[in-house]
């Protein structure tokens, strides 16, 4: 078991590597001196020079990778152009408040899809089986976006229960345990837990009802095991797959939060993305895309450990 | 029809029929599924609705009118109201099929082409070659899609060609992964063997009898992409990464009528909805391609 651990963590890491490079050449293949954007109009070639290196633009690509690299793990990812501020802190900063929303949206998603799945599984072929695969794939083909403006449409503009933006009253971005946070993040949590419903429904689905059709609940039947443990049974063996689907998914929601957090201004890391896109602010965009995938690279190796630790079976395949 | 000869169909995956092919089966099978058959006729009628949008739409999709602006559904002239420079919904609507349907349906063609490629080419060849063009394939695949899809888009900047590219490289690994395990599941099997044996070449092995098996199950795959594809192009638009104003595409549209939530709440919810239904179309056809083919991935 230790040298799986070892073995798999060490895998883990050329994976990193690249994805670290696919990060570091963000900046590259985006047209346009990275330069431009900071300078005045009017700079001088001599502080155009300057800037260069100071910026190690000057150097070859692989020496920028390695130094590049090498102040990312220090936890240097360098400064916002928009704002002078170091992209490590802002991202940090934001990444608190993604996490929250990820988190509840998870809970609730993986919840009812789990549930939608499983009575789907376990009545395969009745009424029941086609309404909630029916849910699934209209929550699969569901452009979350929308569904976040249609939410805010009739709960914020029709019915005026709900804040339609921000994460705390008064466009406070700090995160706070009372109801006045906790009303901002009812209406994006439940746009964004749309997106693992349909994919969690589906799995749960096909793995229940794969269960069922085995031989031993025919023997466990004979036998006259109730249903109830006969549920436990289908649970046993559904766990393993079915938490690696959710970890995946947790996965997806952490960076796939930006258009969610666009519609509702939630200042998280995605909103932090959109807005340096908008202003061209490469170091930003490059550090917070490189936090977050990272984020889903460690998500994916701990999915498969703890996959491997129920599931034994696993680890020979 | 008769009994016997439904109950043939039906289990046409085991036995094989010798007076009918394989694809003539799949297209039975699919005509028979009232669901994909539905969703089929929806997707025509969007596609033909774009493809002949000048004939059929009722104005002209750039030509706004500043007096005229966020009209209701059911205005005498515009049965869809206007947006927020006034110009026609339904003329836009029309008119925003052709860009929405092209960049969903682009990207995943292009990542079909390359990723069966690579794919094959990593699961026929094997040893050094599989691994590093499956390697690198892990890479990507190691970034969630919208990432993915926002990271490359967002430094090339804006604009079609850039979404399009951005788009192709998120297709790419999932369908070389699968066209990688089903190339290396033919491979090894036996009447592989037997054309080598007869003397074929590696080309026409892979023309001949791995892209023969291995087309069919990479395609159904792709389809299942189409919707994901349009539903992560409209994003890219929506937050000002794909198409530029003034042009006519959903995602844009629900992007720039989002101020309008307060005034026209129904109007502003128009392309979403389109986008919505053609995204499960594309979804739902996709599932029923899959039972015909009987294709398990």
């Amino acid at each position: 078991m230790l040298e799986y651990l070892l073995k798999r963590i060490l895998y883990a890491v050329p994976i990193a590597l690249g994805v670290s490079l696919v990060c570091f050449l963000l900046v590259h293949i985006a047209p346009g001196d990275p330069l431009v954007s900071v300078l005045p109009a009017d700079a001088s070639q001599e502080m155009q020079e300057q800037l260069r290196a100071a910026y190690g633009f000057d150097k070859p690509l692989p020496v920028q990778f390695g130094l590049w690299i090498w102040r990312a793990l220090g936890g240097d990812l360098g400064f916002s152009i928009a704002t002078g501020r170091p992209v490590a802190a802002e991202v940090w900063r934001a990444i608190g408040n993604t996490f929250m929303l990820a988190v509840f949206a998870a809970a609730f998603g993986f919840l009812l899809g789990a549930f939608l799945g499983f009575v789907a599984g376990y009545y395969r072929g009745t009424w029941v089986d086609r309404a909630s695969s029916a849910l699934a794939v209209a929550g699969i083909s569901l452009p979350h976006y929308w569904l976040g403006m249609v939410l805010v449409i009739i709960f914020s503009v029709q019915l005026n229960w709900l804040p339609a933006t921000g994460a705390g009253p008064g466009g406070s971005a700090d995160w706070e345990w009372d109801w006045a946070h906790m009303r901002h993040l009812i209406l994006p949590a439940l746009t964004m837990s749309v997106i693992p419903l349909g994919i969690v429904a589906r799995s749960v689905r096909a793995l229940v009802s794969d269960i069922l059709s085995q031989e031993f609940i025919d023997a466990l039947r004979a036998k006259g095991l109730s249903e109830r443990g006969i549920f436990l049974h289908i649970l046993k063996n559904a766990a393993p797959t079915g938490l690696a689907v959710m970890g995946l998914q947790l996965g997806y929601l952490l960076g796939g939060s930006i258009l969610i957090e666009t519609v509702f201004a939630w200042p998280g890391s995605g909103f932090l993305l959109g807005n340096a896109i908008l202003q061209r602010d490469l170091p930003l965009l490059q550090g917070n895309i490189l936090v977050l995938a990272m984020f889903f690279v460690t998500l994916n190796l701990l999915v498969d450990l703890v996959q491997t630790w129920l599931d034994p079976r696993i680890k020979r395949g | 029809m008769s009994a016997a000869s439904a109950a043939l169909s039906s289990d046409a995956g085991q036995v094989p029929v010798a007076s009918r092919g394989y694809w003539a089966n799949v297209l039975r099978r699919l005509a028979r599924d009232k669901v994909a058959m539905a969703c089929l006729a929806v997707l025509v009628l969007i596609l033909l609705a774009a493809i002949f949008a000048p004939l059929i739409a009722p104005g002209d999709p750039y030509r706004g009118s500043i007096i005229r602006r966020l009209r209701p559904i059911g205005t005498e002239g515009y049965p869809l109201g206007t947006d927020e420079l006034g110009r026609d919904m339904l003329t836009r609507l029309i008119y925003g099929g052709r860009l929405s349907l092209f960049m969903g349906i682009v990207p995943v063609l292009n990542a079909f082409l390359i990723g069966t490629f690579l794919g094959v080419v990593a699961g026929y060849v094997g040893g050094k070659t599989n691994m590093a063009i499956m390697r690198t394939i892990d890479v990507f695949y190691a970034f969630p899609s919208v990432l993915l899809a926002i990271a490359i888009s967002g430094a090339l900047g804006a604009g079609i060609f850039n979404s399009i590219v951005s788009l192709t490289v998120v297709f790419i690994p999932p369908i070389a992964r699968v066209a990688e395990s089903v190339t290396t599941q033919v491979r090894n099997l036996d009447f592989v063997d037997a054309a080598r044996a007869s003397g074929a070449g590696a080309l026409t092995i892979i023309r001949v009898h791995i892209l023969g098996n291995v087309l069919g199950p990479v395609f159904v795959y792709a389809t299942g992409l189409v919707s994901v594809s349009m539903i992560l192009a409209s994003g890219l638009s929506f937050l000002g990464l794909g198409t530029k104003p003034p042009e006519a595409e959903w995602g844009l549209m629900l992007n720039t009528l989002r101020t309008a939530i307060y005034v026209q709440p129904a109007v502003a919810a128009l392309p979403g909805a389109m986008i919505f239904v053609t995204s499960i179309c594309f979804n739902l056809f996709s599932d029923g391609l899959r039972s015909a083919m009987d294709v398990k991935l």
